[in-house]
Parts: structure tokens; sequence; C-alpha cells
């Protein structure tokens, strides 16, 4: 039986303005639009995307909210109500893209930054330098410099391999096959022009991405899509993907229908078939087995990068964060609840997974009180907004971050949360060629220089008004974040005191 | 590294080719598998064709990073993960292997004149597997193929459970050979399957299978395709292929090349 859903949105057409041109209808990838004397829109397919509204040159076209009057009720939301009745007409799980879209509370928010006044003045970013470079790797227990009279003076450690970043941002993993090789590439291009590093997700590499290997971080995760010796060759470091915020615990998923002749060829699959990657990996049951593959991978390039695990926040991420550090891994990728997905599980992705602000103070805090803090570095990511959650992820213990949600938006991604369907209207999360080429790579990489730029200046303001002229000096100094309206719980697991103590 | 005996001996390598090739010998005694594999991998930058390794015991990731087709002859127990991610090279080992062999493999070939471990050719996307003995759990895992890389692994002996689990691609024959108390293989025979084929030789108890495979019986295509991997089996072994096709073989295929297709509402 068919539920006879109302449409989410209506889509307004003033026909007064309207030349008819039909740039709309040719910009929808839902096909909400279409002309019979005129443009009509097919309400119910419309996801709020904007692509229409952009791209009609006489703003003719406007998205509304249906405001359809449903009788109120606080438990029973009108969310809640179509949920149930689209799964009793279908009987599947309820697909998501994107990141947790519900009004958990935000750690972020809650806390604010220490500022300098008259005792420890401030600095001025514009006169004097301000460091945020970081080197994400293994750092040894004790530096032993030479002292020798007669010798130049120099280090005598000889330091793992380390992954050099020119601000602490880094792109998380989104594979080819959940976004579009424009959209790749264009991470890629501003990954090296920033000095930082974009990751293929688990999608394998397309060799177009090749010039980038400088910049790239590839990742092994338990399909083992795309991965051989070349691809292990082709990057500036390997992490073993074991989980993701969105959908910790759960495997992947990329349906048949997005494995198209170069997905295929990147993932080292079939045309058509589904690509699958199983909830574990089957040869990691233990921290031991992941040493294992942490070694095999070390081996396998002869120890010539960088080799990491990316797990998703869950409640005793310290405990396996110290195991995974253990197990030889030079980095830590943790991805907390808020972080983003090209699908999953709508149950998954709102209701699993712990926030990363707590996940940082606990994974932090954990490692420094075992005194092996200092052998892998941190990388915080799930739903990082913008450079004041950076500074705050940064100050709670973090080395780094990494961001996607946010590097997406910049292309002109709208979180219509549709990315599952693969109809991305802008080119970003789907295959459709017609579709990707509204993604020019060179422009969206542009966007993405320019919001890195904009949040390393900003980065650098916090620091001087903090009276730091170094990242490093923000790492871990929690004594200079303050908890606003939270519990004595909370701020003990944050480690953070109250505003105004 | 002063442990290790490098020398060229052309003529040692007689009875695995006919023609005099480069072998050299490596003793792999008190040698951790980081000192082993530096010495295995100069050995091969060096020119060497055939690497003869005696006394291995437990080194892990033999194998690993080469390219080459050189050969790679082990006397003794190698280690977990014995050719990951290998890409050409042939490795024989006279002895049992451990866990993890031939962990995404890409190419190659792995022969092991005794028995192995769990979780064998996991992702493993092309190549061969020849495990002459019974196996663990958890093998051919993941086993998928892509254009002409099509993986083959054929187990002499049986096999634990989870055999073939979420396979997407490529041949598994598994012969039972040994006697043994146990079934020719575990439970859980092929979940999640959705690509490739396992041949069994001889009955498989339907409460094993996973829900994702049917059993079908052997076409003349499959009988082609048992023909070509057990002669070479056969040849490596030095077993009498007559008397491996005396018994019947049964054929499990998945259901479905999208088995999940189906699990979500939009």
């Amino acid at each position: 039986m068919n539920s006879h859903l109302p449409a989410e949105f209506i889509v307004k057409v003033d026909h007064y303005r309207c030349r008819r041109c039909k740039r709309c209808i040719l910009n929808c990838g839902f096909s909400a639009l279409k002309f019979e004397n005129g443009v009509v829109a097919e309400h119910h397919k419309c996801v709020a995307c904007h692509r229409c509204v952009t791209f009609c040159p006489e703003q003719a076209i406007t998205v509304e909210e249906n405001r359809l009057a449903y009788k109120a009720n606080a438990h029973w939301s009108v969310e809640v109500r179509k949920n149930i009745l689209k799964q009793a007409e279908q009987g599947g799980m309820l697909l998501t893209g994107s990141g947790n879209d519900k009004p958990y509370l935000s750690y972020f928010d809650r806390l604010v930054i220490d500022a300098c006044q008259v005792t420890n003045p401030p600095i001025d970013p514009i006169r004097e330098p301000m460091e945020l470079r970081t080197y994400l790797g293994r750092k040894p227990d004790s530096l032993g410099n030479n002292t020798a009279w007669n010798k130049k003076i120099g280090l005598d450690t000889q330091l793992g391999p380390q992954l050099k970043l020119e601000t602490p941002i880094i792109f998380g993993g989104m594979s080819f096959g959940a976004i579009s090789l424009n959209a790749q590439k264009a991470l890629a291009r501003a990954a090296q022009a920033c000095g930082t590093f974009m990751n293929t997700g688990e999608g394998g590499l397309h060799k177009d991405l090749y010039p980038y290997k400088n910049n790239v971080i590839v990742q092994v995760a338990s399909g083992r899509f795309g991965v051989n010796q070349e691809y292990l060759d082709q990057a500036a470091a390997i992490e073993i993907k074991i989980g993701q915020g969105a959908k910790p615990g759960i495997g992947g998923h990329l349906p048949g229908e997005k494995v198209n002749q170069e997905v295929s060829e990147t993932r080292m699959i079939p045309i058509g078939t589904d690509a699958l990657s199983p909830a574990p990996h089957h040869d990691i049951y233990s921290i031991e087995d992941l040493a294992q593959l942490i070694y095999a991978l070390k081996e396998t390039v002869n120890y010539s990068k960088p080799v990491g695990v990316k797990i998703s926040a869950v409640h005793n991420v310290a405990a396996i964060a110290s195991g995974i550090t253990r197990a030889g891994a030079d980095f830590i990728y943790i991805d907390g609840f808020r972080g983003g997905t090209g699908a999953a599980p709508n149950v998954i992705r709102d209701h699993v997974g712990i926030p990363i602000e707590v996940a940082i103070a606990a994974v932090d805090d954990r490692l420094r009180q075992e005194g092996i803090r200092n052998q892998v570095s941190v990388i915080a990511a799930g739903g990082i907004r913008h450079s004041g959650d950076i500074a705050k992820a940064i100050a709670l213990g973090a080395d780094a971050v990494a961001i996607g949600t946010a590097a997406l938006i910049a292309m002109g991604c709208r979180v219509c949360q549709k990315c599952y369907t693969g109809n991305c209207s802008w080119g970003i999360a789907t295959q459709r060629a017609e579709l990707v080429k509204r993604l020019d790579p060179d422009q969206a990489a542009e966007r993405l220089i320019n919001l890195l730029q904009a949040w390393s200046l900003e980065l650098k303001e916090v620091l001087g008004a903090l009276g730091i002229n170094a990242i490093e000096s923000l790492r871990g100094n929690r004594e200079r974040l303050r908890g606003v309206g939270l519990d004595d719980t909370s701020l003990t697991i944050l480690g953070v005191k109250p505003a105004g103590q | 590294m002063q442990n290790c005996t490098l020398a060229q001996n052309n003529l040692a390598c007689a009875e695995v080719s006919p023609q005099a090739r480069a072998t050299v010998w490596i003793n792999a005694k008190r040698l951790s598998y980081q000192e082993l594999n530096a010495t295995i991998h100069e050995a091969v930058f060096g020119g060497a064709k055939v690497v003869e390794v005696e006394n291995v015991n437990g080194q892990r990731y033999i194998g690993r990073g080469l390219n080459q087709p050189v050969e790679i002859i082990l006397h003794g127990t190698p280690g977990n993960d014995l050719g990951c991610f290998l890409n050409g090279p042939q490795i024989i080992v006279r002895g049992n292997g451990q866990d993890c062999i031939g962990n995404t493999m890409n190419d190659g070939k792995i022969v092991v004149h005794g028995d192995a471990g769990d979780v064998l050719g996991y992702g493993m996307r092309g190549g061969k597997l020849f495990i002459r003995g019974n196996v663990g759990y958890r093998v051919g895992i993941h086993m998928k193929e892509y254009r002409r890389q099509v993986p083959v692994m054929v187990i002499g002996g049986t096999a634990g459970d989870f055999f073939g689990e979420y396979m997407a691609g490529g041949i598994i024959i598994l012969l039972g050979l040994e006697q043994t108390d146990r079934p020719i293989a575990g439970d859980y025979l092929g979940t999640g399957m959705h690509g490739g084929v396992i041949y069994v030789r001889g009955e498989v108890d339907p409460a094993q299978l996973g829900k994702e495979v049917v059993v079908m019986s052997i076409t003349p295509a499959d009988e082609v395709v048992l023909d070509q991997h057990l002669s070479e089996f056969c040849r490596d072994f030095n077993l009498d292929y007559a008397a491996i096709r005396n018994k019947p073989f049964i054929k499990l295929v998945p259901t479905s090349h999208r088995p999940y297709g189906r699990l979500y509402a939009y």
C-alpha cells in the first residue's frame, strides 16, 4: 500500500518572471522539474539542493518547506511519523547521507577560548610570525643530540617518517564512488597547494591523482578495494580504516549502480557489482592482529611512510587508542559521531557513537597517563565547522583535524543529505557524467584553498589572542579552555574548568 | 645480517628448473623478519631468480614488496602474512604455513606443502594459492576478481568455518583429501557470497551453507576449469590426478550478485 506521503518541499515558480529558458529543468539532478507549457514542479522529488534556485537567471524559483499542518506532537515528531509510514511501505532500512543532523548537545558550542589581557600581552599575528606547521607521525621518547666539541651540532636521533602539514587541517577520507573524480581532484589540488593532505577513502586511487602522490593518504579498508603495491606506493601515508564516525561498527556498501567503468577501475571490481566492505577486517580481531597489518604495510613500503589507523569515536576509544599506539600506528584518526558519510542507515548515523570532543579528551588523557602520547599523532574529525572548532579540538588534545563536510560545502554542497542517491546536482556526490562535469576541479580547488587560508588566518588570530605563537603550544592546552553551562562530570571528562574559575 | 649466507650457486636449482638460474641461499636462523625480508629484497634486486631460504621459523611478511617474477623457496615454517600484497613472485613452502597467507594478494603463486592456518587469501584479487593440507577458519574471505585477474585457491584438505565468506569473485576448490573426522568444510560456508564460485569434492550438509549460496551441479564448462587447476595442483604436489577426480564435485554459487540490494527504503 502506498503511504501517499506529502512532498517535503514546495517548489514555487514565478511564472511572471520565468522566461522559459528551461535551465532549471536541465540543472535538477533529481528530475523534479519538467516542462508542460511552462515549468512545472514535481514537488515530491525536490530535495532542496538549491541548484535550480541558484541557476535561474530570473530568480524566479523559490523552494519552501512544505509546512503542512501536522497535528503537533512533541514525542511523535513529523519526521518520526513519516519514517514509519515509509518503512511500513517498503520494509527496508532508512538510508541517509551526510552527517548526523539531530540536535544533540555540542560540546564545542559549550567551550570558550581564553585570551590575554594586561598581565600577559597578546601577540599580533599581523606583525609577528605564527607557526601552524604540524608534523604527524611517531616522535621518539628522547632526543639525542650530538654535542661533541668538534662537530656541528645536530640531532642524533633517527626520526620515523612524518607528514608535514603547513596548517593543521587535512581532508578526511571520501572515496571515489561516494564523491566524483572532479571533487577528488579538487581536494588533491587544494591539498598540494596548501601543503596538506587529502585522503582517498576506501575506493582506490584514480590514475589522475598520481601526480598528487605527495599529498595523498591512501586507505586500506576491510574490502581492500583497489589495494595493491602500486596503490601503496602512490601515497604519502597509509591509513587502515577500521571505522567511520557516521557509521561505527558497520561496513560500507557502494551499490552496484554507482560502480561505473571508472569506479570499477579504481576499486578493481567488475562494473555494476556491489562493493561490500565487511564490518570488521577479517584479518583483524585483536590489537595483535592490527599490529600485524600495520607492520605488513610498513614492511611492504619499506618503512618509508607513516601508517595510521582510523576509528570512530566510541565509549572505550581511549583504551582502543592506547592499543593502536602500542600496535605501532604512527597516527590515529578519530571520527566523531557527527562525521559525514556517502550512505549510512539513518538509525546508525543518528544514534551510534560519541561526540569527538569527549573522545579527543579521553584519548589524550589516557595516552598521557600511559606516557605514550609522543608515540602517536591524533587527528580529530567529525563535524568540524570552523576555525573555532579546530582551535578547541587542538586545545583538547588533537594534533590536527580532518574536515569532510566542510570541504564539500566549500565546493558547493548544500547538505541536502541525498548523497546516497548519486543524483547530486552539484556534481559532488555523483558519478553521472553530465552532473560530474558541473564541478570544475580548478574552481573548486581554489575555493578549498581559500577556505583553508581563511581558517589558517583565523587560527593565527586565536593563537595571538592566547598570547602564544605556535599551534604546538595550544595542543592539549586545556587550561586555555573554559566550559559554559556544562555539568561537573562533562567538565571532568573534558578536563576543563568552568567559565569564571 | 652476519648470519645469512649469500652465495651464488647456479647448480643448486637444477631440480627446480631445467635452466641454470641464479640462486641465492639465505639462512634464516636467528634472523628477525625485518632482517630476513630485507635480505630477500636485496637478493632479488641483486638479480637472483631463485631465492632459497633455510631454517625459516615464524618470520612474517615474506615476499612483501616484490613485483619481480622471482621464485622463493622456503624450508621451515614461515610466519603470518606470507606473501601479503604479493604481486608476481612464486613462493613455495616446504613445510606448514601460518595465518593470513596471500593477504590482499594481487598476482603470483603460493604453494604450501603442508597445512596452513586461518584467514588465507583475504581480499585476494589475483594469483594462485595452493595448500596441500588442511586449512583453518575464515579462508578465502572477500576474494574478488577484476578483468583478467581471477584468483584461484585450491585446498587439498578440509577447511574450517566461514570458508569463502563475502566472496566477490574468483575460484575456490576444496578437495578434502585428508582423512579427518570433521566435515570437509565448516559452518557458514559462503555466507554473504556475491560473486565467484566454490567447488567442493564430495557433499556438504545444507545446514552448513550460508543462505546466500545455492548448490549447482557441474557443467562441462566447470569440468574444464577443474581440469586446468587440478592438473596444475597435482603437478605441484606430485599427486595422482585420476584419484582426485574419482569423486564427484558440487558447485556453490551465489544466489544473487547483489545480496543486500533490498535492505533499504528510499
